[in-house]
């Protein structure tokens, strides 16, 4: 198999900056990790102080952009939560349904980039490729592909037209045998299992003493999930489960993203169903004094939205956390006393926001010498796997 | 039946500690001495097996607030810890030996508001450059 | 037109660099390689070194701890090499304006050739860009 490596993004082999992660390595084995981050503090927190409560929906979209919506519906609940306001039915559903869209075309994009990191460059095009209907669907309902700001405070923004719901339906149930495909894949390729599965694991004590979340936590066996543990929105009027695997490696941190794509598509296609008519919004006349907490289940874990009011027009204070602050932490241990041919893959399985996993660098642990960058290591892991193919 | 537990336990735990409590369905505020922080933390943390979220600090300009923010999955329950420093002894102490996940946010909230947090084992930038002007705290409101 | 930028406009090799964005755009950049648009059949490809690229392909609101790091890209990246800024925060830090963090947009710093609107821009907006690109370098003398 030809050894081309397509790059990914700003990986850069520039050698005097200081690098987000720097493994210390004691020949193969990785010994310690630095991790460094601020490369993207844009002050949203300090910004959404001067922009009214509906400015913010726009403003939080765009702390990520895979998992866009799932700031703005954090938000959106946290202000729900401060008012104690009831969403309209419609809404709640709307809000659902834009929610597990979401989740599946993030799922997708892992995949892909898991599939690249392994050296399958086959699995990370056909499974961008089979995003691209997800975004399409987005596209019809909200005008664009990626920040359909669809969320507010209160209700949604935009309503769904019920001439669309044959089409969506028609394209997720299309989606569902490409499903099948990547399960197959991973399940049944012994070379992706023996690569995975062992590696990066997170045990059961893991998870909850560095307060890992999402199905990072899930592939350790422990079934945390926002949507059934503090519902919110449409999730407790759909039936749906909460998807664990046991083993807490990579393998698992992949099964369990797998089986979630068939389970999101289950909640949609029942919401489109369901749905009722009526009002899509609540009229909010002022803000009083007070506080609100809002979560929700994004694709990585939990997003938690503090917001404090005094009464005026922006918020006094607003805090935001995404699921990777507390996930990449817990690379700590999963990488620890790993082999450096698998440290991206079990960085990767995380799911960070990938433009986080830019800068890498694995330093050699006695004499401090820098030894390869990013580009290496997945050229390494790349190797690894064309190694076990034979 | 675990959500009022939890709420006695607490008021047992910090007894004259404790300044104020409020609650809605769901969401439990205390505001508690800076003094029993930490055994409240340990409680929540190791007896109730909650998971600690996230802490949020605020510039309220007449002193700063932090709030220790933990979850209670099996009740779909958020506890926050509400502690109040007077500007001139803005110091707590630090919950990183006790929860892991603390260290990030208290590096945070260090450099956006210029708290320290005794014990630390690592307080430098999380978030801004190396080189960010000594005493400027983005968050700060008197700056 | 000089040799150098006349061989440009054949077969462009262009190289991804952010400098703090919600990576909306860099995803859409990545999507280019992707099936539904592939633009490996014109001739664009993504490098992983600055020191292969003919155009940088800029995102971001530029973040000041990412500022050094820009420099010394652009530095070392051959010359003739247009910069193009892909996205609202690249074209005028959208609604980062003025943030304590991102006092300055990229063009500060860089020489943008062209801008590309949109939040993200859409693939077909991208390629649509690079094409009018093409086309103004060519007729350049």
């Amino acid at each position: 198999m030809s050894k081309k490596v397509i790059p990914i993004g700003p990986y850069h082999p520039l050698q005097e900056e200081p690098e987000f992660f720097t493994l210390y390595v004691d020949g193969e084995t990785v010994t310690d990790i630095d991790i460094e981050i601020g490369y993207n503090h844009r002050a949203i927190e300090k910004i959404a102080e001067s922009k009214s409560y509906d400015q913010v929906t726009f403003l939080v979209e765009r702390i990520c952009g895979i998992c866009s919506t799932s700031h703005p519906f954090a938000y959106s609940n946290a202000i729900d939560n401060l008012l104690e306001i009831e969403v309209p039915e419609r809404a709640l559903y709307i809000r659902t349904i834009i929610g597990e869209l979401e989740r599946i075309h993030s799922h997708l994009l892992w995949l892909g980039l898991a599939g690249h990191f392994l050296g399958y460059n086959t699995v990370w095009m056909w499974a961008w490729r089979y995003r691209e209907p997800i975004l399409d669907i987005f596209e019809r309902i909200s005008g664009n592909r990626n920040h359909y700001a669809m969320f507010k405070p209160g209700g949604v923004r935009r309503d769904l037209d019920e001439a669309d719901f044959p089409w969506i339906k028609k394209t997720l149930k299309g989606l569902i045998p490409k499903f099948d495909m990547f399960k197959g894949a991973v399940i049944d390729d012994p070379v992706i299992r023996a690569r995975t599965e062992g590696i990066g694991i997170l045990t059961k004590q893991d998870v909850h003493d560095y307060s890992v979340v999402g199905p990072t936590a899930r592939a350790s066996g422990v079934a945390i999930d926002i949507r059934r543990d503090d519902p919110y929105a449409a999730y407790d009027r759909v039936d749906w489960k909460v998807i664990t695997a046991e083993g807490g490696g990579v393998f698992a941190k992949a099964i369990v993203r797998i089986l979630e794509l068939y389970e999101s598509t289950n909640i949609v296609l029942q919401c489109l169903d369901k749905i009722p008519k009526g009002p899509i919004e609540t009229n909010i006349k002022d803000m009083p004094v007070g506080e609100g907490i809002g979560r929700h289940e994004a694709p990585r874990g939990e997003v938690f939205h503090y917001i404090m009011s005094d009464g005026g027009n922006s918020p006094a204070r607003h805090k935001v956390r995404a699921p990777s602050y507390v996930n990449i932490a817990s690379n700590k241990k999963a990488v620890i006393g790993e082999t450096v041919s698998d440290a991206t893959i079990i960085l990767a399985a995380v799911d960070p926001c990938y433009c986080c996993t830019e800068r890498m660098a694995v330093v050699d642990a006695k004499s401090g010498t820098k030894l390869m960058d990013g580009q290496d290591l997945i050229r390494l892991s790349q190797e690894k796997t064309a190694r076990m193919k034979k | 039946m675990k959500k009022l537990e939890i709420i006695e336990n607490i008021k047992v735990r910090s007894e004259k500690e404790l300044l104020a409590f409020s609650e809605k369905p769901k969401r439990i505020y205390f505001t508690i001495e800076k003094s029993a922080l930490s055994k409240i933390a340990k409680y929540l943390f190791r007896e109730v097996k909650a998971r600690f979220i996230t802490a949020s600090g605020v510039d309220t300009r007449s002193n700063i607030e932090i709030l220790y923010h933990f979850s209670v999955d099996e009740a779909g329950l958020v506890v926050s810890l509400r502690v109040i420093l007077e500007k001139d002894n803005l110091e707590i102490e630090s919950l990183t030996p006790i929860i892991l996940c603390t260290e990030w946010i208290e590096r945070e909230i260090h450099e956006l508001l210029g708290v320290n947090f005794k014990g630390h084992p690592n307080l430098k930038h999380l978030l801004l450059k190396d080189d960010w002007p000594e005493g400027n705290y983005p968050l700060r409101r008197d700056q | 037109m000089s040799l150098k930028l006349k061989a440009l406009t054949k077969s462009i090799w262009v190289y991804h660099l952010s400098t703090g964005s919600c990576n909306n755009c860099d995803i859409e950049i990545l999507d280019l390689l992707t099936p539904r648009f592939d633009v490996e059949r014109f001739g664009i490809m993504l490098v992983g070194s600055i020191r292969h690229a003919d155009a940088i392909l800029v995102t971001g609101a530029l973040n000041l701890k990412t500022i050094p790091r820009v420099k010394a890209v652009y530095d070392q990246a051959p010359k003739p090499c247009v910069i193009i800024a892909i996205g609202a925060c690249a074209c005028g830090q959208g609604m980062f304006k003025n943030g304590p963090n991102t006092p300055d947009p990229v063009d500060s710093i860089l020489p943008v050739n062209i801008y590309l609107p949109g939040c993200p821009p859409k693939p077909e907006a991208m390629i649509a860009g690079i094409v009018k690109l093409i086309g103004k370098l060519r007729e350049k003398k």
